[in-house]
């Protein structure tokens, strides 16, 4: 008589599979021999799919543009410096910086505003698809501003740092970027949200603050917009953002 | 001073040792970031030709990071010793190359020339190594150290077992630790790398840990990997620390992003010893170091990656550490851009590290914007464990939850036992036969719902 839950046939299993209550980390999987089950191999293998997929599929920027039309956005579609997805990996100083011809061209906008949003993919295009659009109606809600004059900056092959560029170029006083999260495994979806007072280029990380892993199953939707508003008011009423600024100064460990 | 090479009709110069080391590294990503890397296949190999002909001493006439603009080159200067260097001092690098690979130089003979071999030399001539010369001749390197098991024995290999959760909560915590220690992983540490920089969460969390170890009676050490003065304030509370942790790398500079001094290193150590907790040893500090942080913090003064890792392991040295890991590819493609660059700098850093005599581990890993897969840890993991590794990561399924990258997994230790034979600490795999956990051989047996720890450990933190 024997005391496991197999797992397949020839697998073993372990009897502590109630434990994964308490955690997402892959516990329990179970063994044959030294080895993995094959359900847990292809398990592996799927979401080390999804993570890639999630950096290589380029975003739809199209059907973005026009979600966020219908959802009341006017939105303007620029680029980094990095031309394609290779060099965007290998060289994350041409990421940072806003292609000149856009440059230019965001400074016609330029009347002075209180706030943009940036778009940018990062490296997760499935979070930027997935959240984008449902996380600013819902933090539309929950702050006030005059949002006729609020532009929202869609960005091709983009990092945090090119809402320093996007930010001087429009005068905004604030500029917040949604951008898509390195992928993990069980996270291939996680949109990271960055605030930056008075944006221009040469802005330190120090001097931003971070909300991450806005997902349904991280963060929501109404409880990051209620963080980010907070964030918002606070970083205009005190002329700052970054480390001094408190509810929420965590960095993760290194930016997208 | 410039170095100049001839190759065929196309003559080389090198402006100085730095360029010529530069241009020498097998090719990555990091190095062209930097605009550091060889410009064709040919001047790199031109460089190693310049390399070959140069003398070991060089090294010591000519920093590549000036004695007085960089606390780690006053370390590697000030503490070379001149009596272990004799055997080698006349040879240049090529010919180092050749005394490493010799037969007769063993592990006695590594061992004394250690503290005569600066980051510098060993860097040099890894660059003139294929990868099976960096397995052979760190196979054959031994750093034995101690707190309450012994690690780095001959056909030993040991695990961190790295228990993370993205919000630290205790029982997810217990949960991955007990998945650990019932795949009999956990010999080398115990390390979580906490969510939180809040104290009292990382209270907590030590004194979990500690908990465990001793209703268990493990024969096991545990650490917090958070800054360093948060664990020296940790220590003034009296909260039982076992291993200090701290992020190094090869200059001044780097170190400085990373907040920390020698001289803070120093205070941490003595902090650490001053407890008193090793049944075994004093080894009591656990570093990490990874290709490409000098770069990625603006201080490396035109030092290409590997050197300044190299540099890394000095300052690792200094304190004597039970443990220091190389997390190799969590960095990112921008410095190690795929499955090959990731693999050549697993075996750099793990022969450099062994050859300055510092027990060296890999977190052998990769992120998903990287051009890597399984298959490559697959591929590095059993040319390290080939090499004499120290450690390698547990991680549940390979997937760290907290952290958003794949390493290696309870699974991939036992793999590599199965495969090459390789014991885990003997203290520690003594305990694992003594819980039923394994066999007299090192086997896991299979573990019933009525063991103890099963029935136990995830209970006690629920009160």
């Amino acid at each position: 008589m024997t005391d496991h839950t197999p797992v397949a046939s020839l697998a073993l299993g372990n009897p502590w599979e109630a434990l994964r209550r308490h955690t997402a980390a892959r516990i329990a999987l179970g063994r044959v021999g030294a080895s993995l089950p094959t359900a847990e191999v292809l398990r592996l293998g799927l979401a080390h799919a999804q993570a890639r997929d999630a950096v290589h599929t380029p975003l739809d920027f199209d059907a973005l543009a026009s979600d966020m039309l219908s959802d009341g956005w006017r939105t303007q579609r620029v680029s980094s410096q990095a031309q394609d997805r290779q060099t965007y990996l290998l060289r994350p100083d041409l990421g940072r910086r806003l292609r000149e011809t856009d440059a230019l061209a965001l400074r016609t906008i330029g009347t002075i505003m209180e706030l943009a949003i940036v778009v940018a993919d990062g490296l997760s295009s499935t979070a930027v698809q997935r959240h984008a659009v449902p996380l600013l109606a819902s933090f539309r809600t929950v702050f006030e501003t005059d949002w006729t004059k609020v532009p929202v900056i869609l960005v091709e092959q983009g990092r945090v740092a090119i809402g320093d560029d996007i930010g001087e170029a429009l005068q905004a006083r604030l500029v917040v970027v949604l951008i898509g999260e390195r992928p993990g495994l069980s996270s291939p979806d996680s949109l990271g949200i960055y605030l930056t007072f008075a944006p221009r280029r040469g802005r330190m990380d120090s001097e931003r603050n971070c909300i991450s892993n806005v997902r349904p199953e991280g963060l929501d939707y109404a409880a990051a917009a209620c963080k980010l508003a907070n964030l918002c008011r606070g970083a205009l009423i005190g002329g700052l953002t970054g480390v001094a600024l408190k509810e929420d100064s965590d960095f993760p460990p290194s930016l997208p | 001073m410039a170095y100049r090479s001839t190759v065929g009709t196309s003559g080389y110069v090198f402006a100085d040792l730095r360029e010529v080391m530069a241009k020498a590294s097998p090719a990555r990503s990091g190095d062209y970031l930097a605009g550091l890397g060889a410009r064709s296949y040919e001047e790199r190999m031109a460089a190693r030709m310049v390399l070959a002909d140069l003398p070991l001493q060089r090294f010591l006439d000519e920093a590549l990071i000036p004695y007085e603009a960089d606390e780690i080159t006053r370390l590697i200067i000030d503490r070379h010793d001149a009596n272990a260097f004799a055997p080698v001092r006349s040879l240049t690098v090529g010919e180092f190359r050749h005394w490493l690979l010799l037969d007769s130089t063993d592990s006695a003979a590594l061992a004394a020339a250690a503290p005569g071999i600066t980051p510098e030399m060993a860097a040099a001539v890894s660059k003139l190594m294929r990868n099976q010369d960096l397995i052979l001749a760190a196979r054959k390197c031994r750093v034995l150290t101690r707190f309450r098991n012994t690690l780095g024995l001959p056909g030993h290999l040991a695990v961190r077992l790295q228990p993370n959760h993205p919000t630290d909560d205790l029982h997810g915590i217990a949960a991955s630790l007990l998945d650990g220690l019932l795949y009999g992983a956990g010999d080398a540490v115990v390390g979580i790398n906490p969510a939180s920089d809040s104290l009292n969460t990382m209270q907590g969390l030590w004194r979990m840990l500690d908990e465990v170890r001793e209703r268990f009676d493990i024969p096991m050490q545990s650490c917090v990997l958070t800054h360093v003065t948060h664990q020296i304030r940790a220590i003034e509370q009296g909260v039982p620390i076992d291993l200090v942790f701290q992020s190094i790398a090869g200059t001044e500079q780097a170190n400085a992003s990373f907040g920390v001094t020698l001289g803070l290193l120093r205070e941490a150590h003595e902090a650490a010893l001053s407890l008193g907790r090793g049944t075994l040893g004093d080894n009591v500090m656990y570093f990490e170091t990874g290709q490409g942080s000098a770069l990625s913090a603006g201080g490396h003064h035109g030092v290409d990656q590997q050197t300044c890792e190299a540099r890394a392991y000095a300052v690792a040295r200094e304190f004597r550490p039970l443990l220091t890991n190389t997390v190799v590819g969590f960095i990112g493609p921008e410095y190690l851009y795929d499955g090959k660059q990731i693999i050549r700098a697993g075996l750099e850093d793990h022969f450099c590290g062994k050859l300055l005599g510092v027990p060296m581990g890999c977190d052998v890993c990769y992120t998903n914007h990287a051009e890597a897969d399984q298959d490559d840890m697959d591929t590095l993991m059993t040319l390290l464990a080939n090499a004499g590794l120290t450690f390698i990561m547990g991680v549940p399924g390979a997937d760290d939850i907290m952290l958003n990258y794949q390493s290696t997994s309870f699974h991939d230790a036992l793999y590599l036992r199965s495969l090459m034979g390789l014991k885990r600490a003997p203290e520690f795999e003594a305990w694992l036969a003594r819980m039923d956990i394994a066999d007299a051989h090192g086997r896991l047996r299979e573990v019933g719902r009525g063991h103890a720890l099963l029935r136990e450990l995830p209970f006690m933190h629920t009160a």
